[in-house]
């Protein structure tokens, strides 16, 4: 359950770029988290359940985006998208270890006042 | 009015959605934890270490695999930062087994991060070490995305596990440059499928290394040992 920490670090983040911009509120975080990350997205948001039951996330909204993978296949040389955890390009089946998104633990943006 | 309740305090600014505005930041969820790696690698680097994160599920012989390390490097002694959740007895087979070792208590966690290896890293006397291997807490999860500032990670799995384990756990396998297969001395009792096991290793971690060994009869060692030994491997 790595996941709270991954929230608490959202929250410090979130709330030092809010206090930069001289913000009150902070309404919405805006996540994108890859398939690869090592995170499961229903843990982060029942993690961020726990935290915005205490003030000041009360009114903050979590959009939580997971990115699909991508991989480049370098014998075809083009990204595809593997079906599966085995990352095989669908055109000639050669295994690809270049992913080009499927890790990401982003925090995109805040929308704030 | 605040027009929420209908009393005469003023409208509180969280409402007003027209003064609300998007920040862009794009910035890595983890990102105070990789400065701290960085930092970390700068610090084994300036110290001439070859920095490996050791990782596994709990049970699948990672002490055993570092004690037969530290009988066998050849540069003795090496140095461990040992994550354990309760006891010191890891870190005490260890410095039996002649390594330097120390121990990070690491409570409730289920992963090391940056700044406790850093913490962890001021106790050690690196005087004289060539190799630090950090062993993770046993977890196949949540260690996987936790940069130490390594320049190596090693995913063990012994063969008590299943052939399937890394198709169930792909993020931590995909992320290894070498993969163990430890307790080949018990594979054929526990019916191990050896050929399933390295075909599914193949398919989800293709870049990684592959070494089949026991760390408790040393069988295998060597060619783990030539393959740390050689930084660039």
């Amino acid at each position: 359950m790595h996941e709270l920490a991954l929230i608490q670090e959202l929250c410090a983040l979130a709330s030092a770029a809010a206090a930069q911009q001289g913000a009150q509120h902070i309404h919405r975080l805006e996540l994108r988290i890859g398939e690869l990350g090592g995170v499961d997205a229903e843990a982060l948001r029942q993690a961020f359940a726990v935290v915005a039951s205490t003030a000041p996330w009360q009114h903050t909204e979590l959009d939580l985006q997971v990115v699909a993978t991508r991989c480049f296949c370098p014998h075809c040389e083009q990204p595809f998208s593997p079906t599966d955890v085995i990352h095989v390009c669908p055109e000639c089946g050669q295994l690809s270890n270049q992913v080009l998104e499927g890790r990401e633990l982003e925090l995109v943006a805040l929308e704030v006042s | 009015m605040c027009g929420q309740c209908g009393c005469d305090e003023p409208s509180t600014a969280p409402y007003a959605a027209s003064k609300r505005q998007r920040l862009e930041l794009h910035q890595r969820l983890l990102s105070r934890n990789d400065s701290q790696a960085a930092h970390n690698r700068a610090h084994f680097q300036a110290h001439g270490l070859n920095a490996v994160n050791l990782l596994s599920a709990p049970g699948s012989g990672k002490t055993a695999l570092l004690e037969q390390l530290a009988r066998r490097w050849p540069r003795p002694p090496i140095g461990v930062i040992v994550g354990d959740l309760a006891t010191d007895n890891d870190a005490r087979r260890l410095l039996a087994a002649g390594a330097r070792a120390v121990q990070i208590r690491t409570g409730d966690l289920c992963h090391l991060d940056a700044a406790l290896v850093h913490q962890a890293f001021e106790q050690l006397d690196c005087s004289g070490i060539t190799l630090l291997v950090i062993e993770n807490v046993g977890n196949l999860v949540c260690p996987a995305a936790f940069d130490l500032g390594e320049s190596r990670r090693i995913a063990v799995l012994s063969v008590t596990e299943g052939e399937d384990k890394p198709l169930k756990y792909p993020a931590l396998f995909k992320s290894a440059d070498a993969v163990v297969i430890n307790k080949t001395d018990l594979a054929e009792a526990v019916g191990f499928d050896r050929h399933s096991a390295i075909a599914n290793l193949r398919a989800i971690a293709p870049q990684a290394e592959l070494f089949e060994l026991s760390a408790r009869t040393g069988s295998g060692m060597e060619a783990l040992i030539a393959w740390l030994d050689d930084p660039t491997g």
